[in-house]
């Protein structure tokens, strides 16, 4: 590794700008190079830009480039950007696999978007690639200008070379002015200006607000401890994200607990706005119907013991017991159980009477549990008659071979096969009993049997949901916050001040933003010793082909 | 100053295996993530106990020493209804080699569940799993599902979707105790 040795002496690693110890340009190109992109990481040597070069090396160095990192955000903005185009995965009717529904709505360009994992974007490997990629470039960028800018603000000397001084955008020579007490004076100034004054050999070094340098850096550290809290939603454990659908009178297991906690439902309220109960929603009540005011499910919690085996129901504790509601949600050992959807009115029990057809009169009546129709299927009615279900069909679809289809096992659509029993017809008549059907397949029956009452209940929808990484996401956010505002609400100001034998003092500023505040700030130190205002040379460079303006702003910019 | 290279080599290295540590780690749960839950063949089989529809309670680990084929199903799942007369003709030529069959119903009424068990003349036990207790343990999702328990209580291996009678007969064999001093 070949070194740049300054003309004081001073020895720079390769890729220095400026000299570590006096400031000097050590390069053409850095001379030519604008004084405020030089300045920036204080002329050090960025560590990725030189020397020979290994894999890791190279792995390094793309990293830490950050025109390869804005490519990074730009590729991923774009990404989610086409990943608004067509609905994500979540939105699309949960009936049709994904692949088909997106090829027949969008042709040709939805299937391309479905292979190329655009449906589930957050989901697919290459966009958390991307991000990961963008993550790793935040370390390595920042890994790679923190610390030697850390460096050069730690070892600063408050001598520099004249050609650093002269190089400055504040920058003027003073002649004749070059005296201790000057020296003081500005030294005096700055101090109740609250800057760190060092003076060494007639010269002086005037600091403030250094910490703002480490704004992004802070924000970096929090973007990153986001990043790992988002990481650890895939640790198991850490996350949970399930729904629970549960009927009202059921006790289920509640998903993603590992069989640890039942919950059951007592039932199942939505309130709505009654007209009268307010003014306010009178009118619209009117105009659109209903308004929903409460969604509740009263939930009885239950934990099992914890050696308990799946499928048992002994030692089983009663835990809390209370209404879950829109935003009062259960908690429990860091889980959480929110109202978040609902079906009404499923179908629940049936009431049937069996009648005789001669008379017209019912001889009896029974209800039957769709989810639980009596074990042995017979339903005593009085007076020797009886129902006895042959068969239950809970979603009936139609017939094939003769045998009546159920294609699922909820009574979406229930139908029965009744064998009617009465004195007359001991064995029984066979009538086969659905919604808005009555067949009678082994002939005409004495009896049959009619609807005589639904009772329905609802089902609740209720989100399980766990998150230990909310906290580090909390984290995350706030440092990023944090630094934001160490950046962005103070500037590091500094001054160089320096004096030779010859009685000449120059002064130089230089900050990384506000360059009006710092020319205000350091006002008085100067006007205090006595001296004019340092140049802003940017400021004279850009009056220069404009004499109109310098003459209405009237300043004035001769001291030498 | 290669001292001070070779320092930077090995941070570099290590900084840059932790990143990539945590990246595949992460893809890869998120890649697998449905199915990362899921009981899989080598895994100790979860423990359940269950009523059968005599009343008679069902323990897995009773069953230790045995080949269990543990199968889970519903009424009206077409496959199901066809693989459980091949699996009634198996049972009867297995049991006496050492190999149970317990049929999981996925918590349908017991009238559905004795009706369905009449029907087919099943005589392994039958039953059923009220609160999706034993489900969820072993994250049951398309049914049928069948897993293979051999005599030490592991999965032998997790079968989703219909089998035929020679798949059933090949199954039962690769969970077979070997030397069967024991049968029911």
């Amino acid at each position: 590794m070949s070194k740049l040795i300054c003309k004081c002496g001073h020895v720079n690693p390769e890729g220095s700008e400026l000299c570590q110890a006096c400031g000097r340009t050590l390069t053409e190109k850095a001379a030519k190079r604008k004084t405020n992109d030089v300045m920036r990481y204080e002329g050090m040597a960025r560590r990725s830009q030189t020397y020979h070069a290994s894999v890791i090396d190279k792995v390094w160095n793309f990293f830490s480039s950050v025109k390869v990192g804005v490519w990074l955000i730009v590729i991923t903005l774009v990404a989610s950007a086409i990943g608004t185009i067509f609905p994500q995965e979540f939105f699309i009717p949960q009936n049709i696999p994904a692949i088909e529904y997106y090829e027949d709505r969008y042709g040709i360009a939805g299937k391309i978007y479905y292979v190329l994992g655009f449906h589930d974007l957050y989901g697919s490997w290459w966009y958390m690639l991307l991000v990961a990629a963008i993550g790793t470039s935040i370390i390595i960028a920042s890994l790679d200008r923190g610390i030697p800018l850390y460096k050069a603000l730690k070892k600063q000397r408050v001598e520099r070379h004249d050609s650093f001084l002269k190089r400055q955008r504040i920058y003027s020579a003073y002649e004749a002015k070059g005296s201790l007490d000057t020296l003081n004076r500005l030294s005096e100034g700055l101090k109740k200006r609250r800057y760190k004054v060092r003076v060494e050999n007639g010269s002086l070094l005037a600091e403030k607000n250094q910490f703002s340098r480490w704004g992004p850096y802070i924000n970096h550290t929090g973007l990153i401890i986001f990043l790992i809290g988002a990481m650890l939603r895939f640790v198991p454990g850490m996350y949970v994200d399930e729904m629970l659908w549960i009927r009202e009178g059921e006790t289920q297991i509640i998903p993603g607990t590992d069989q640890e906690y039942l919950l059951k439902n007592e039932g199942f309220t939505l309130e709505t706005y009654q007209e009268g109960d307010s003014e306010v929603f009178d009118e619209t009540i009117q105009r659109t119907g209903a308004i929903a005011k409460n969604f509740q499910t009263d939930a009885i919690l239950y934990k099992k013991d914890e050696n308990a085996i799946a499928g048992s129901t002994d030692n089983i504790t009663e835990v809390d017991h209370h209404a879950i509601q829109v935003n009062v949600p259960m908690k429990f050992d860091q889980f959480a159980l929110y109202q978040t959807d609902y079906i009404e009115d499923e179908l629940y029990k049936m009431s049937f009477t069996m009648d005789s057809k001669e008379t017209g009169e019912p001889v009896g009546s029974f209800t039957v549990d769709l989810f639980d129709p009596n074990t042995s299927g017979v339903y005593e009615l009085n007076d020797g008659y009886a129902v006895e279900i042959s068969g239950y069909y809970p979603d009936f679809s139609g017939f094939d071979d003769g045998e009546p289809q159920s294609v699922s096992p909820l009574p979406n659509n229930p139908a029965f096969l009744f064998n009617m029993i009465s004195p007359e017809h001991p064995d029984g008549e066979v009538a086969f009993v659905a919604i808005q059907q009555n067949l009678e397949p082994l002939g005409e029956n004495d009896y049959e049997i009619s609807f005589n009452g639904i009772e329905t209940r609802d089902i609740s929808g209720l989100t399980v949901r766990k998150d230990l990484t909310l906290w580090i996401l909390a984290l995350g956010g706030a440092i990023f916050m944090f630094g934001v505002i160490v950046g962005s609400y103070w500037n590091h100001r500094r001054i160089w001040i320096k004096t030779d034998a010859d009685s000449h003092l120059y002064a130089a500023g230089h900050t990384n933003k506000n360059w009006y505040g710092l020319k205000k700030d350091i006002a008085p130190a100067f006007e205090y010793a006595g001296l004019d205002q340092p140049d802003d040379h940017q400021e004279l460079k850009e009056s220069k082909g404009n004499a109109k303006e310098e003459d209405e702003s009237g300043t004035t910019r001769e001291h030498k | 100053m290669s001292k001070k290279k070779q320092k930077r080599l090995i941070m570099r290295v290590s900084i840059l295996a932790v990143l990539l540590a945590a990246v595949s780690y992460t893809i890869y749960s998120s890649v697998t993530g449905d199915e990362k839950s899921l009981v899989r063949a080598g895994d100790q089989a979860p423990d359940f106990i269950l009523e059968d529809l005599d009343g008679d309670t069902h323990q897995l680990s009773d069953y230790k020493g045995q080949g269990v084929f543990l199968n889970f199903w519903g009424t009206w799942c077409e496959p199901c209804k066809e693989e459980f007369p091949y699996m009634q003709k198996q049972y009867e030529v297995f049991k006496d080699q050492g190999v149970e069959v317990i049929a999981v119903n996925v918590g349908e009424s017991e009238f559905k569940v004795s009706n369905f068990a009449n029907q087919f003349g099943l005589t392994f036990p039958v039953v059923r799993d009220v609160n999706s207790d034993v489900m969820d343990a072993y994250s049951i999702g398309p049914l049928p599902t069948t897993l293979l328990v051999n005599p030490d209580g592991e999965i032998e291996k997790v079968i989703t979707g219909e089998m035929s009678e020679e798949m059933i007969v090949s199954y039962m064999n690769m969970i077979k105790p070997e030397s069967q001093e024991s049968s029911e």
